[in-house]
C-alpha cells in the first residue's frame, strides 16, 4: 500500500471490471425481459428441444459451484494446509456460481413471475423440487462455512461446517445428475451412471474454475504461487480430468453395447452433424487431450500452461453439456420401436435447434453474475489465499 | 331505529359518492348487472378467494357449475357494448384493478369475453 | 337474550310463525330452487370409480385428419405445424422396418396411471384427476418443461407465444405446458372427447375402463390391444389395436 499511483490505476481497473460484468448482467436481464414479453419463441428452443442454451450455462455453473468446493473440502475435511488457505476463495466462487446458475435457470422459466409457487408448492416425488431445497441449502451451508472460517471466534466450528458442505455438495451434484437419470424414456439419459459422472465432472470443472480465479487474483496482487502448491493442484486437476473422461467413456461404451442404443450412439458420436463435431473437437480434443498435455508434458506445466489448460477444461465442459443436453434431446424418442415413424410433430426426426442471441445473452448473464460477485467479494473481503509460512 | 338505519344508509351512500369523486374511483360498466351471487361489498373484498377456491375445485376435482365461476362473473358483468370485462378504462375487471394497481393474472389465459356472445358469433 | 325463561313464550310463538312461513316459502320456492340447483349447483367431485380411456383401432384409421381438426377446433389450437406450435393430437405414420407394413394412428397424451410427468413436476401442476385424466393445472405451472423431458410419448407442448381469443372453456396461455385433456370440459358435461366424436370410422372408442359392462371394457376383454411402450409399465389409459 506504499505506492499510490499503481493503486489508483488498479482501482480504475477494478471499476472497469465491475462495469463490464454489470453490463453483461444487464444484457442477460434484458434478454430475460424480452423472453418474458415475447415468450420462448425468440429462443431456439421448441417442443422437441425443450431445454437449450440457458440450461447448458446453468448446469455448468451449478455443477462447477459444487466442484470448486473440492478445494475447501481437501483443506477442511482432509486437513491439507495448502488447500485450507484457499478454502474461503473456493466458498466465494461456489456461492457466486450457484447464484449465477440459479438466476439463469429461474429466468428461463416460462413463468418466472411464479417462482414463489416453486417455493411454496412442493411435489415430493420431483427431483426438481428436491433440488430447489438442495440449492438453497447449499447457499446457507457455504455461507455458514465461510463465516466459521473468516470469524476468528468461530474457527473451531469450521471443520464441522466444512464436513456439512462436503456432504451437501455430494448430494447436490447427485441431485443434478438424477434430473437426467430419472428420464426413463430418453435414450441419452435414464442411467444411474449420471450422478457419479456429474460428481467427478464437477471436481474437474470446479478445479479449472478455481485455477482461473486464483491465477487472476495472484496476477492482480503481483503474488507468485508457491511452485509446490501449484504442482500439487495441477496434478490433482489432471487426475480429475482423466477420471471424468473415464466416466464419459463408460457411459458411451455401455450404450454402444446395447443394440437398442446403437442408433443413438451413432448419432451422437458419428453422423449427428454438429453434435459429434462438438463432442470430438470441443470435448475430447480441446477439453481433454490438450489440457492433459499441458498439465503433464515435462516441458510445460508452468503457470501459463496451467491457466490455458484450465480454460480449455471449461470449454470442454460447455462442449460436453451442449452435446449431452441438446444433442440428447435432438435424437428422437423411440415411441414405436421397430417402426419407421413420421408425423407433423417431429416424430422420428432429428430435432432442429439454432441457439438464439437472447438465450446466449441470458446464459452469459449468469456467468456475469458469478463474475461480479467474485470480483466484488475478493475486493471487499479477505478472500485472497494467505500462504502459511511453512506450507511445504 | 329504522330512521337511524335510513340515515346511516344515506350517509354511507353520500360517503361513497364523495369518495368516488374525491379519489377519482372508477365508474365501472357493470354490464347486465342485477342480482350478484353474493353481496357486492363482500364480493369486492373476497372475489379472489372464492375464485381461487372454485378454480382449484374445478381443475382438480372436476366440480363444475359452482356459482363463483369466472365464466359466471363475465356472463353478467361483461360490458354490453363490447362483451368484455377488460380492454377499456371502465371495464368491470380492468377498471378497478388498474385503479388499485393490482395485476390481473386471469386473462392471459382465460377469455375475457362473454361466452354466450362467442357462441352466437361463431355461427354454428 | 340473557333471560331465556321470560322470553320462552314469545320465542315459542316466533318459532311457530317461522315454521309456517318457512314451510310456505319452501313450497313456493322449491321448484325454482331445484331449477337453480340444476343450473348452478356444483357437480360432484370426480371419483376413482371411473377411469376414462380410449381404444383406438388402427385398422380403421384412414388417411384423414378429422380427429386433429376437431381437437384444434374444440380447444382453440391454431393448427400450426411449426416446432413451436402446440399439437395435442397428431397423426403418426408407421412403417415396419422389416416387413414394410404401414399404418397410421392418432397419437396424444396416453393418460398413464403412473404418469412420469406427474412424478417429475416440481410444483404439482401436472396431476392426475381421480378419474384418470392427466392434466396440467396452468395456474401453478412455472414452465420448467421437465414434464416434456419426462414424457415418453412426446405428448406435451409448451406455449411459446402470447395467445389471444382463447375458448372460454379451454383457457390456454404463454409460458406454461399443455397437452391433451381428453376434452375434460366435454367429459364433465357427459360428452365424448372431440376426436372420438369426429372420427368417421369410429376408430376411437371412448369409455370407462373401470366399468366391466362398458363397450370399451367388453371390447378390450375380447379383442387384442396393446399399450404404446408397454415395457415402461405406465399402464396407459389409451390402448391401440393393430400395432
Amino acid at each position: 500500500m506504499a505506492n499510490h499511483s499503481p493503486l489508483r490505476f488498479k482501482n480504475r481497473i477494478f471499476y472497469a471490471l465491475v462495469a463490464a460484468g454489470g453490463l453483461v448482467v444487464l444484457m442477460g436481464l434484458y434478454a430475460a425481459h424480452m423472453m418474458e414479453g415475447h415468450g420462448h419463441i425468440i429462443t431456439g428452443m421448441n417442443n422437441q428441444i425443450v431445454w437449450g442454451m440457458p440450461h447448458v450455462f446453468a448446469i455448468f455453473l451449478i455443477v462447477s459451484a459444487s466442484g470448486v468446493l473440492n478445494v475447501s473440502s481437501i483443506g477442511s475435511v482432509f486437513n491439507k494446509p495448502a488447500y485450507k488457505a484457499r478454502a474461503p476463495l473456493a466458498g466465494l466462487l461456489s456461492i457466486a456460481m450457484l447464484a449465477g446458475g440459479l438466476s439463469v435457470l429461474m429466468l428461463d422459466l416460462g413463468r418466472p413471475d411464479r417462482i414463489i409457487v416453486a417455493m411454496t408448492r412442493f411435489n415430493p416425488t420431483s427431483v426438481f423440487a428436491w433440488n430447489i431445497f438442495l440449492y438453497s441449502g447449499m447457499f446457507a451451508a457455504v455461507a455458514l462455512y465461510l463465516w466459521t472460517m473468516m470469524e476468528k471466534r468461530m474457527n473451531p466450528w469450521s471443520k464441522p461446517a466444512g464436513l456439512l458442505v462436503f456432504v451437501w455438495r455430494f448430494v447436490l451434484t447427485t441431485g443434478t445428475g438424477v434430473i437426467f437419470s430419472f428420464l426413463v424414456a430418453r435414450q441419452a439419459y435414464g442411467t444411474a451412471l449420471l450422478p457419479p459422472m456429474f460428481i467427478v465432472m464437477s471436481f474437474a470443472w470446479g478445479m479449472a474454475v478455481f485455477h482461473v480465479a486464483q491465477s487472476s487474483i495472484y496476477e492482480w496482487n503481483e503474488k507468485l504461487l508457491d511452485p509446490y502448491v501449484q504442482k500439487r493442484m495441477k496434478n490433482l486437476m489432471g487426475v480429475l480430468v482423466i477420471a471424468a473422461f473415464y466416466f464419459v467413456a463408460a457411459y458411451h461404451l455401455t450404450n454402444l453395447y446395447f443394440a437398442r442404443q446403437t442408433g443413438f450412439e451413432r448419432f451422437i458420436l458419428l453422423d449427428g452433424g454438429i453434435y459429434p463435431l462438438i463432442f470430438w473437437i470441443g470435448y475430447f480434443l480441446l477439453g481433454n487431450l490438450l489440457p492433459l498435455l499441458l498439465i503433464y508434458h515435462p516441458a510445460l506445466g508452468k503457470s501459463r500452461s496451467i491457466l490455458s489448460a484450465s480454460l480449455l477444461i471449461i470449454l470442454g465442459g460447455f462442449s460436453f453439456l451442449y452435446v449431452f443436453i441438446i444433442g440428447g434431446q435432438a435424437f428422437p424418442l423411440s415411441i414405436f420401436p421397430g417402426y419407421q415413424v413420421t408425423s407433423s410433430f417431429g416424430d422420428g426426426a432429428i430435432g432442429l435447434y439454432q441457439p438464439s442471441l437472447p438465450e446466449i445473452m441470458l446464459g452469459m448473464g449468469g456467468v456475469g453474475i458469478a463474475f461480479l460477485i467474485t470480483t466484488i467479494g475478493v475486493r471487499v473481503l479477505d478472500f485472497v489465499p494467505h500462504e502459511l509460512p511453512k506450507s511445504a | 331505529m329504522s330512521k337511524l338505519f335510513a340515515l346511516l344508509a344515506i350517509l354511507c351512500m353520500c360517503a361513497s359518492a364523495t369518495a368516488t369523486e374525491i379519489y377519482g374511483m372508477p365508474k365501472l360498466d357493470i354490464g347486465k348487472g342485477g342480482q350478484c351471487v353474493a353481496d357486492p361489498q363482500w364480493m369486492r373484498k373476497n372475489h379472489m378467494r372464492v375464485l381461487f377456491q372454485q378454480r382449484d375445485e374445478t381443475v382438480h376435482q372436476g366440480m363444475r357449475g359452482g356459482k363463483f365461476s369466472l365464466k359466471n362473473c363475465i356472463e353478467c358483468h361483461a360490458s354490453l357494448r363490447d362483451n368484455s370485462v377488460t380492454g377499456r378504462a371502465d371495464s368491470f375487471c380492468e377498471g378497478c384493478h388498474s385503479f388499485e394497481a393490482v395485476k390481473i393474472d386471469c386473462f392471459e389465459c382465460h377469455s375475457s369475453k362473454r361466452s354466450s356472445s362467442l357462441v352466437q358469433g361463431e355461427s354454428k | 337474550m340473557s333471560d331465556t325463561n321470560e322470553m320462552s313464550n314469545t320465542s315459542e310463538q316466533r318459532r311457530q310463525f317461522l315454521k309456517t312461513s318457512v314451510g310456505a316459502a319452501a313450497v313456493a320456492i322449491a321448484p325454482g330452487m331445484l331449477m337453480f340447483d340444476m343450473a348452478h349447483g356444483k357437480t360432484e367431485a370426480v371419483s376413482g370409480k371411473v377411469r376414462w380411456g380410449m381404444l383406438i383401432n388402427t385398422a380403421n384409421c384412414e388417411d384423414c385428419d378429422k380427429c386433429v381438426k376437431a381437437c384444434n377446433k374444440e380447444n382453440g389450437l391454431s393448427g400450426g405445424l411449426s416446432p413451436t406450435d402446440s399439437q395435442w393430437i397428431r397423426k403418426v405414420e408407421l412403417k415396419d422396418m422389416r416387413t414394410e407394413r404401414s399404418l397410421a394412428l392418432p397419437m396424444m397424451c396416453q393418460h398413464c396411471a403412473e404418469p412420469p410427468c406427474v412424478d417429475v413436476c416440481p410444483t404439482g401442476a401436472s396431476f392426475k384427476r381421480a378419474d384418470g385424466i392427466v392434466l396440467v393445472d396452468k395456474h401453478i405451472c412455472i414452465g420448467c418443461r421437465y414434464c416434456m423431458m419426462a414424457c415418453p410419448y412426446k405428448a406435451r407442448s409448451f406455449v411459446h407465444e402470447p395467445l389471444h381469443d382463447q375458448k372460454p372453456d379451454v383457457p390456454r396461455g404463454k409460458g406454461v405446458v399443455e397437452s391433451c385433456t381428453m376434452c375434460v370440459q366435454r367429459i364433465d358435461k357427459g360428452l365424448q372427447p372431440a376426436c372420438a366424436e369426429a372420427c368417421p370410422n369410429k376408430s376411437i372408442l371412448f369409455g370407462n375402463l373401470n366399468d366391466p359392462g362398458s363397450e370399451i371394457s367388453i371390447k378390450m376383454r375380447t379383442e387384442a390391444s396393446t399399450q404404446v411402450r408397454a415395457d415402461l409399465g405406465l399402464d396407459t389409459g389409451l390402448r391401440y389395436q393393430g400395432i
